[in-house]
């Protein structure tokens, strides 16, 4: 009975060589995968463009500021927070605090998203007594900090600096370089789309560049712990773009 | 044996899409195998529990093996043989059990002690039937019973099976999450048994057990980042083990033991590294900027590794030799990530996102790839999201990790054979990453 197993096990062994060698189709009688053709991307329709700009980029609280898109090939445009609006067109907001404006246009021919980021200036807080300072330390205050040194955010799969992104960087190193007592944890985080190992490693990327960019305006690089948590340790979990773009940056804080 | 033959269709004008055959055995060609419940024969309170335990483990086993069509148990005879001179061999091979081989025998406890003897005739050949009969004799406990039943379904499957050994001994090392930390966990390959192996307080990801199943590497998240550890489970506690900087995770044996392939940031872009089993005389094999991260080893040869790369973009599939040459990549796009190389040195298992993007329709599911022709088939479809496939020692099942709704913590993982049929849930929610043992 073993022999005789033993020898069918060959004898399939065989005949799917032989099978290989020729190239029959016969066996292949189970085909559970879908036609080619729902494979294959739609390449008949161009892909949408889109692009959005804000006059002035930074504006002080109160004030407001003009967003500007222009989109080709794109059937619906959206912008998170204002919602659905004219495939190309003008609009004045007046936010509160800083803001990401994330516009996806959506056409025939696939998805294709713009960010612009607005940044609002807070009027500096009233200098407190000097009793207080010593509360915060040589590293200066936790507001301060987080007014001046920004998290920066990057497009999906992406480790490059946004040129939004280097604004932050340049506005972090002045603030840093006059506070040398500050050291610095820079954490490297990606959306929970993809796969963990591979986004650890993204993460780590992403604060390199960050860490890379103030180390070249001037910040000492033993001042900089860099950390990737990749898709752990998320803050926003919801599966929205505007969550997913939260989740794909670099985060300053005080190393203390 | 002819469990996944492989029938591949070599013609160059079929399309990518279906290449090939990876085809379990038709009930036809399987061996009828007939598993008697034990007898029990004397003993405590204990014993008729264990029988119980026992006889749904050898069931469970020699079913899930992928090689025998193992008749239902409602259609066995009435009796109940415990050794060979009760055996009506006729009785069994007769329909509706139709049986070519039976699996019996009878269980007792003895003191302190379980003892069971097991045995396996072949019903056509009624002069000699026997093909081997075992005694097993343990400490009695509900987990012996089951690990004897192992033993016993390893031995049928090593006898009957082409020479391949069986998996029911083998373990899965897997990653438990408790809320936002995660611990590294050990279960038998079954789902049984399921226990913590560290309780670090943190975050543990990608447990890789040695060829030798004494030690595990892994990562963890402390105050520098993701770091590689290694724990020792001949002596149930972390031991040494040198990092050099940077980042450093998804630690991968070479099948000798002698060096772990990992990726590490030391040198700022994250890069595939070698060093030995304590950390030591590291040196980099890839030089690309980009992530590159997940390696495994070909387990046949330990001289090539397979690795993604996001050096072009969206991660990738590549292979290269274990010097960090004759680099190839495998997948043609989308979203490719955590290989696993099959023990025959000619397939990989992957998780891949064919349309990975910002309101892109993809879903991330198991494929597998054999290497000299690039092609593909897909084992899992719709049912969620997929990823961390691990192949078995026989090569002939895959552990993998499925999110139903796609959320992070209701992960689980199942097992399946590598051909994507007979998929189980070895766990609940709340378990991920898992990698199954050498042997």
């Amino acid at each position: 009975m073993i022999s005789k197993q033993t020898l069918t096990w060959k004898s399939i062994v065989l005949s799917a060589a032989a099978f290989a060698a020729i190239a029959v189709t016969g066996c292949h009688k189970k085909s559970t995968l879908p036609p080619s053709s729902a494979m294959a991307p739609d390449t008949t329709m161009p892909a949408p463009t889109a692009s959005i700009s804000a006059d002035p980029l930074a504006i002080d609280i109160g004030q407001s500021v003009v967003l500007n898109w222009r989109t080709t090939n794109a059937t619906s445009v959206s912008i998170d927070g204002i919602g659905q609006v004219p495939i190309n067109g003008t609009q004045t907001v007046s936010p509160a605090n800083s803001t990401n404006f994330h516009l996806v246009a959506k056409g025939d021919g696939g998805v294709t998203e713009a960010n612009v980021r607005v940044t609002v200036r807070v009027p500096e807080v009233p200098t407190a007594p000097v009793g207080n300072v010593s509360n915060d330390g040589p590293m200066g205050s936790e507001a301060a900090f987080h007014q001046n040194v920004q998290d920066i955010f990057f497009g999906y799969d992406s480790f490059d600096l946004s040129p939004e992104a280097k604004t932050s960087v340049s506005m972090a190193a002045s603030y840093l370089t006059s506070h040398p007592a500050i050291k610095l944890l820079i954490g490297g985080y990606c959306d929970d789309r993809g796969s963990a190992e591979y986004n650890i490693t993204l993460g780590e990327n992403r604060a390199n560049s960050a860490k890379t960019a103030l180390v070249e305006a001037g910040v000492a690089p033993g001042r900089i712990r860099v950390v990737s948590y990749g898709k752990e340790r998320q803050f926003c979990t919801d599966e929205t773009d505007a969550c997913w773009q939260q989740n794909r940056r670099a985060q300053f804080s005080l190393d203390r | 044996m002819a469990a996944l033959t492989l029938c591949l269709l070599g013609s160059p004008l079929l399309h990518a899409q279906d290449p090939i055959h990876l085809e379990a055995t038709n009930s036809a060609d399987r061996i009828r195998l007939a598993v008697a419940n034990f007898k029990p024969q004397t003993g405590d309170a204990n014993t008729g529990a264990y029988k119980q335990t026992f006889d749904t483990t050898l069931f469970s086993d020699l079913t899930s093996a992928g090689l025998f069509d193992v008749v239902s148990k409602d259609m066995l005879p009435q009796s109940t043989p415990g050794f060979p001179a009760e055996i009506n061999l006729t009785q069994w091979s007769a329909a509706p059990s139709s049986a070519a081989m039976v699996a019996f025998g009878n269980l007792s406890t003895q003191g302190n002690h379980l003892v069971v003897s097991g045995f396996l005739d072949d019903t056509k050949n009624t002069q000699f039937p026997q093909v081997f009969a075992k005694q097993y004799n343990e400490e009695a406990s509900e987990d012996n019973a089951r690990q004897i039943a192992h033993r016993f379904a390893d031995e049928i499957i090593f006898r009957l099976g082409g020479g391949v050994s069986g998996i029911a001994e083998t373990k899965i090392y897997y990653v438990k999450i408790l809320g936002p930390n995660k611990e590294i966990y050990e279960m038998d390959y079954d789902g049984a048994n399921q226990h913590a192996i560290t309780h670090l307080g943190t975050v543990s990801l990608s447990p890789r057990v040695s060829p030798d199943n004494s030690r595990i590497a892994f990562s963890t998240l402390g105050r520098d980042g993701f770091q590689l550890k290694m724990f020792s489970l001949l002596l149930n506690r972390p031991v040494n083990f040198n990092s050099a900087g940077g980042t450093n995770l998804s630690p991968a044996w070479s099948p000798s033991g002698q060096q772990l392939a990992f990726s590490s940031s030391r040198t700022g872009d994250p890069e595939i590294w070698i060093s030995d089993p304590e950390g030591n005389i590291a040196h980099k094999i890839t030089a690309f900027r980009g992530p590159d991260v997940s390696p495994t080893w070909n387990p046949k040869t330990g001289a090539q590794i397979a690795w993604i790369s996001g050096r072009s973009g969206l991660p990738q599939l590549y292979i290269m030799d274990a010097d960090g040459s004759g680099i190839t990549r495998l997948t043609d796009g989308g979203y490719a990530t955590s290989p696993s190389w099959s023990p025959n040195g000619q397939f990989i298992t992957f998780a891949w996102d064919r349309k990975y993007g910002p309101g892109a329709p993809g879903g991330q599911d198991i494929y597998i790839m054999e290497i000299a022709s690039k092609k593909w088939i897909q084992l899992t479809h719709d049912g969620g999201r997929c990823d961390f496939p691990s192949w078995s020692p026989d090569g002939r099942h895959i552990v993998y990790a499925n999110s139903p709704d796609g959320k992070a913590d209701h992960t689980r993982i199942m097992s399946m054979l590598a051909d994507g049929t007979q998929k189980k849930a070895l766990t609940g929610s709340g378990a991920d990453m898992p990698n199954w043992s050498w042997k």
